[in-house]
């Protein structure tokens, strides 16, 4: 009972893609147009291309996604080789994205994938909205962060205040850390987003200034008294850099000769670089655990081939192996995925008043703001073309840039200095004009 | 610093050279290359296993095109095998690579001692006969043995090993060993030449805590007939004198304090899972007893005679606020008595060797040092023989996670990836593999799962229409990202067997990518 049809590329796939089932999404039209239409139109965006995203690009050119683009700001290490399958050693200081879209290109025929050699805050915020779906394998918490706000700028909620399905832009995040690891979909204005659940990232380790500068007791101790206080007064002026073997060797030195006075033991180079760098292990094995796992949802996400994650997965594979899934709830008061900070105005406060009133403004503290108005630039803090070229807007009342509209979204990226820690940011703003007509009163602009 | 070993950096934090060396010197066998092998193998080849052999006696197909990461256009026709090996030698070239193009089936059948050469087998994709020979042969040879299995959007993983034990089981988290509750005589000497009542405010908040818990301890036991705190009310009282104690509100030594002081109130002696081990049948050892247990019988006698019903002590404290000085002197303090235990534990294992035969030195003084500083966290893993678990699986826990509504869906594919496997012996297809008839099909499967759960005695229990109309859907599909999640998992669980560090899993895991909700299933 042999099957007679002809040899499909995607035979495994076809199942999934094909058959109609029970236990699949609301909207799951089974049928050789979905495959179709998965790879002819379905747009994925890989963000990074480590450990992850490695894994990441393999998995989705084998899902059936067959536009992929990749954005990564590094260049290929020596320590990335055990895990990040895609590089050989004569890559070593080529960029990751490059050689990672090249290698599975060169493997899987059919799938294009556009590498993009730069940092995420260096794309227009348009570019992300090209995609239909983000996969994330990223190593920093602002990173994540930075990613989230640009998606969720793009929600949009009704008069009801209830999210436009439309300019829904879903995410998938993995991390991994050893042999833990994390996965979760991300829908802004139906599930929680990062910065809803910001809380479930535990605090960064850090020696208060008294314990490194007069009671060192270990060696990690050591190390960073060598780095962010012996450094700085030796070489006043001139920055640390981790990549630079020289810089890393002083700091060694300095560290041995600290223990050394106090009688500590454990000082090694391993231990030096661990400690300066922050390295986190890193394994092949729950890279691509994580990675499958987030592909599986952007397979289900853009198909509807199966429910989807609901919408945290934890995996721990440390003693035994423990996952499990928790259904987080989304903060309705997020800053950056709900309606967006309220901001009233008169219809006379100018675009540069505005940018200094987000300074003060208790939710928001953003200095150096820039604010784009539906894609379009108002003012521009860089590079100093576009500043000049946004400059004459500054005098100009922000309603009247608005074209006039009683309320509407605007975007604001600026610096964000939260618990001592400067990042650069992206939020929502709800501008709300007073005094103008069909906006008599918050309260009724609903039923208006 | 560009020596090609700098490649494994990240992966020597987590598992050290130790562990690094015994995977070099690994050599694991592969049966067929699809993509849950090849993706288990991979992981094992970037990680810089010793030598891989894969056996596999397919061609490939234009369909695995579309799931395997290792095959290419060209390579459409030639040996699945010889193509896997030849893309798995290029991800590392430390790595020996060699493939034989044969049937698994068929050498399980016709060449068992096969087998025997390899430290670990990773078995992919066998059916259920397959998998009950391949593991008696694993058993007889002394060979470690992992199945892996995908098959649509579920899976499984299942180590078969008869016994695996652990001495570096690193625990993520596990309290340190302090004795706070026990001092010996050294460190009650340490605390009693410090003064808590120093005069200077700086020498005040640099007392560690340890001492300051000592010390605290012996008052307490003075006013209050020799016991500890046991009460909700004295744990209370107790925080109460510590903090009456303090000369500034901003003293952390203090704090810290508080907050240990649940480590006095801590039990003594040793915990029920090293208890079990202590009691298990092998700590009664002979001639072919293994390093560990004759270690194991070594601990036993320490703890009823010098341990005085404690461990070696572990000999490593956590950071706390202190001058450098005291922290340095305690720790020297802790070090000695560890070394002291390390001592004693040493000579009982060279007595021991000797009695049953074998060099006293033939257990290297490293080995018993780790053994020392893990005797808290020693774990034994034991695993039946997949026959067993076919045919007497515990009807109680089956029936348990049948109506558990987190464990329904990886339970229930639990029983149908069997059903699947009796369906083909029988029907040879797997259900919903063609894409004609699938009704007929499903209503087979159906008649198939329920004649399997009967034989296993879970008359009355079924498993959802949904579920087998899915599993039907599957059509044994090999889908490449549950084949990345299956072999991720696999080749973890390899690393772990191997390097002997970290617990591995045990029971039978089984992967749900529906809701994710996955489960380890304990069935024996």
């Amino acid at each position: 009972m042999a099957d007679t049809a002809p040899p499909s590329k995607s035979r495994d796939l076809d199942k999934l893609l094909l058959r109609p089932g029970n236990l699949v999404g609301p909207t799951f039209d089974p049928g050789v147009q979905l495959r179709d239409d998965l790879q002819e139109y379905a747009r994925v965006l890989v963000v990074g291309a480590g450990g992850l995203g490695c894994e990441l690009l393999k998995d989705l050119a084998l899902s059936g996604f067959k536009n992929l683009e990749v954005i990564d700001m590094d260049r290929i290490e020596v320590t990335n080789l055990n895990r990040q399958f895609l590089f050989r050693l004569e890559d070593v200081g080529k960029p990751k994205a490059e050689v990672a879209a090249k290698r599975v290109m060169e493997r899987i025929s059919g799938v294009n994938i556009v590498p993009h050699f730069c940092r995420i805050e260096d794309k227009d915020i348009g570019f992300y909205n090209d995609f239909n779906i983000i996969a994330l394998g990223l190593d920093s918490i602002e990173a994540r962060s930075y990613i989230n706000a640009v998606a969720c700028s793009f929600l949009e909620y009704d008069a009801d205040d209830n999210p436009r399905e439309e300019t829904m832009k879903p995410m998938v995040d993995g991390g991994t850390e050893g042999f833990k690891g994390h996965a979760r979909v991300i829908v802004p204005g139906v599930t929680p987003c990062f910065e809803c659940t910001i809380w479930l990232f535990p605090p960064q380790v850090k020696f208060p200034l008294c314990t490194l500068a007069e009671t060192p007791r270990n060696a990690a101790h050591c190390i960073e008294y060598a780095h962010l206080i012996k450094w700085d007064e030796v070489h006043s002026g001139k920055a640390f850099d981790p990549d630079n073997p020289d810089h890393m060797k002083w700091v060694y030195d300095e560290a041995v000769k600290r223990a050394e006075l106090f009688g500590i033991p454990g000082v090694t180079y391993s231990l030096t670089q661990g400690v300066v760098k922050n390295i986190i292990p890193a394994i092949a094995s729950t890279n691509a655990i994580i990675s499958a796992a987030c592909t599986l949802e952007t397979l289900k996400i853009a198909s509807g081939c199966s429910k989807t994650l609901s919408n945290y997965l934890t995996y721990n594979g440390v003693e035994g192996l423990h996952t499990k899934v928790t259904e987080f709830v989304k903060d309705k008061d997020c800053l950056v995925c709900g309606p967006g900070v309220l901001i009233e105005l008169d219809t006379a406060v100018t675009l540069k008043k505005f940018i200094d009133m987000l300074e003060e403004h208790p939710k928001l503290l953003m200095t150096k703001a820039s604010i784009t108005y539906h894609g379009k630039n108002l003012y521009m803090q860089a590079p100093p073309v576009l500043e000049e070229m946004t400059r004459s807007n500054l005098e100009l009342p922000l309603y009247d840039l608005m074209d006039k509209i009683p309320k509407d979204i605007l975007h604001a990226t600026g610096t964000i200095d939260k618990d001592n820690r400067k990042s650069s940011g992206l939020r929502k703003l709800r501008v709300v004009f007073k005094g103008v007509d069909g906006v008599v009163d918050m309260d009724m602009a609903g039923g208006a | 610093m560009a020596e090609p070993k700098t490649k494994y950096d990240r992966q020597l934090r987590i598992w050290g050279e130790q562990g690094q060396a015994a995977l070099e010197k690994a050599s694991i066998c592969l049966l067929n290359c699809g993509p849950t092998g090849s993706e288990t193998l991979k992981n094992l080849v970037l990680g810089g296993v010793g030598s891989i052999t894969i056996v596999d006696g397919s061609k490939v197909e234009f369909g695995d095109l579309g799931n395997n990461f290792m095959v290419d256009d060209s390579s459409l026709g030639h040996s699945k095998a010889k193509c896997v090996c030849s893309f798995l030698q290029e991800l590392n070239d430390a790595v020996k690579a060699k493939f034989i193009e044969e049937s698994p089936e068929a050498l399980i059948d016709t060449n068992p001692s096969f087998f025997s050469q390899f430290t670990l087998v990773v078995a992919t994709q066998l059916v259920e006969d397959s998998m009950v020979k391949l593991d008696r042969i694993c058993r007889q040879e002394n060979v470690m043995l992992i199945f892996a299995r995908s098959y649509g959007l579920t899976g499984l993983v299942r180590i078969s090993v008869k016994e695996h034990t652990v001495i570096e089981s690193k625990p993520d988290h596990f309290l340190d060993d302090l004795r706070l509750n026990n001092p010996w005589p050294e460190l009650r000497g340490f605390a009693e030449a410090i003064d808590l009542n120093v005069q200077d405010p700086v020498a005040h908040k640099h007392i560690p805590y340890v001492v300051i818990l000592v010390k605290m301890v012996d008052e307490w036991k003075t006013s209050h007939g020799g016991t500890l705190p046991s009460t909700r009310e004295e744990k209370r009282e107790f925080k109460e004198l510590l903090k009456s104690r303090m000369a500034a509100m901003d003293e952390e030594n203090y704090k810290e304090a508080i907050d240990a002081s649940f480590k006095v109130f801590a039990p003594q002696g040793i915990s029920s899972d090293l208890q079990q081990i202590l009691n298990d049948s092998c700590a009664d050892i002979g001639t072919g007893s293994s390093d560990f247990w004759v270690m194991v019988a070594a601990l036993k006698e320490f703890i009823a005679n010098e341990g005085g019903g404690e461990v070696p002590l572990e000999g490593s404290i956590p950071d706390m606020t202190s001058s450098t000085e005291h922290y340095v002197n305690l720790q020297r303090i802790y070090q000695a008595k560890s070394e002291a235990d390390y001592l004693v534990i040493e000579e009982r294992v060279r007595n021991i060797l000797k009695k049953i035969g074998r060099d006293p030195h033939s257990i290297p003084k490293a080995t018993i040092k780790s053994f020392c500083k893990n005797a808290r966290k020693l774990k034994v893993c034991r695993y039946c023989p997949i026959e067993d678990e076919y045919n007497n699986p515990s009807l109680a826990e089956l029936q348990k996670y049948l109506t558990d509504e987190d464990y329904s869906i990886a339970v229930g594919f639990y029983i149908l990836l069997r059903a699947v496997d009796r369906y083909a012996a029988n029907f040879n297809h797997f259900p919903g593999q063609f894409d004609g008839g699938l009704d007929e099909d499903i209503s087979r499967l159906k008649t198939t799962a329920l004649s399997l759960l009967n034989d296993l005695g879970c008359t009355g229990l079924t498993l959802t229409e949904d579920l087998i109309n899915e599993m039907c859907r599957f059509g044994a599909a090999e889908l490449h990202a549950v084949a990345s999640v299956i072999g991720g998992i696999a080749s973890q669980e390899v690393i772990k067997l191997i390097t002997k560090q970290f617990v591995p899993m045990s029971g039978t895991f089984v992967f749900n990518a529906i809701d994710h909700k996955s489960q380890l299933l304990t069935l024996y």
